[in-house]
């Protein structure tokens, strides 16, 4: 096999060690300390904020109002897919217009 | 708030599974296309890109091992950037072992294969609405996303160049938008708003002195931080969540 095929499968091997690495570690203590479980129930937030304020700050006027639109809509309880695909929508037309 | 759902039924849960991985496929489809079409770019077979999806199956950090394939760079280092890239697994793992402790570790170790960004987003959602994570929901949800997620690579490996303009369609920017609305159904949260104005501010900072994709560690890190240290809480998830 090649030097790629190796590098592959081991970068594999290491990506699934951490998926599954928090639960072997965590599964071993009966009680998990409140202070661990703040941890843990922050971290939806914490990481999908990291997916987006960067990037948002890389926008032009159409991936903004993209942003704007679509979180006004998620906002109000509108729905993930209805958001998404004016999210989709606004963006595609702004950058195809402008 | 809870309808009359049959967690029980194996296939209406797939079904369910899969109708919430539907803006997940749209969203990552022109990443993973964008992939099998840099691949190519950077040297490698088809073959080799294929494999990396389907191995692999974490599109940041793939984009960061073609980057450095493309060079002359030693094997272990490739192998420790992919491993730094794809560390915030670590916390997803964590997360949802909590949401699947009744799963045999047979299948909670085949299932966290597939622990992607969304999977757990869509995972840690579900246990917000006090509805039980289910290994067929669970499945429902990954199947196609992974699926599309290997085709998506040997289409671009394939037909990738023939994209004349891909920032015409939106390509690069459908994700943010789809993590936008996922963060924000976690907005009733405890400390939800705290930890998102930190993890912005933290993130946005490190993505223009540390660079990327170090900010997303960073980011997450001062988050989590703040929730540690803020006054005690209790164990608002058992009172809250935990109750189904």
């Amino acid at each position: 096999m090649s030097t790629t095929v190796w590098i592959i499968l081991a970068g594999a091997l290491v990506t699934y060690l951490t998926r599954i690495g928090g639960d072997l570690v965590l599964s071993r203590f009966e009680r998990i300390h409140p202070r661990v479980e703040a941890a843990l129930n922050a971290v939806p937030a914490a990481v999908l904020t990291t997916l987006v304020a960067p990037v948002a700050t890389t926008g032009g006027i159409a991936e903004t109002a993209a942003l704007l639109v679509s979180g006004a809509i998620f906002l109000r309880g509108g729905g993930m897919m209805t958001g998404f695909v004016a999210g989709a929508v606004v963006l595609i037309s702004l950058r195809n217009l402008l | 708030m809870l309808e009359a759902l049959d967690f029980s039924d194996s296939r209406a849960e797939f079904a369910r599974g899969m109708r919430r991985s539907i803006p997940v496929v749209i969203a990552a489809a022109p990443f993973g296309l964008l992939f099998g079409t840099l691949a190519i770019a950077n040297g490698m077979s088809v073959g080799e890109a294929v494999l990396m999806s389907a191995t692999l199956y974490a599109g940041a950090s793939q984009m960061v091992g073609i980057e450095l394939f493309g060079q002359d760079i030693a094997p272990w280092v490739v192998v420790l950037s992919i491993f730094a890239v794809n560390f915030r697994h670590v916390l997803y793992s964590a997360v949802s072992g909590r949401a699947t402790r009744h799963w045999s570790v047979l299948k909670r170790y085949f299932a966290f294969f597939f622990l992607t960004d969304p999977q757990f987003a869509e995972a840690e959602r579900r246990v917000t609405e006090k509805k039980p994570v289910t290994f067929a929901w669970y499945m429902g949800v990954a199947v196609p996303i992974y699926v599309c997620w290997i085709a998506e690579a040997l289409v671009g490996a394939l037909f990738g160049q023939l994209i004349p303009n891909p920032d015409a369609l939106g390509f690069d920017f459908l994700l943010p938008i789809y993590f936008l609305g996922l963060l924000m159904e976690f907005r009733e949260r405890q400390l939800w708003l705290p930890v998102v104005a930190v993890s912005a501010v933290t993130s946005v900072s490190a993505f223009y002195t540390v660079g990327s994709p170090w900010h997303v560690s960073i980011g997450a890190a001062a988050g989590i931080l703040l929730a540690v240290i803020w006054p005690a809480q209790g164990s608002a998830r058992s009172a809250q969540e935990q109750q189904t």
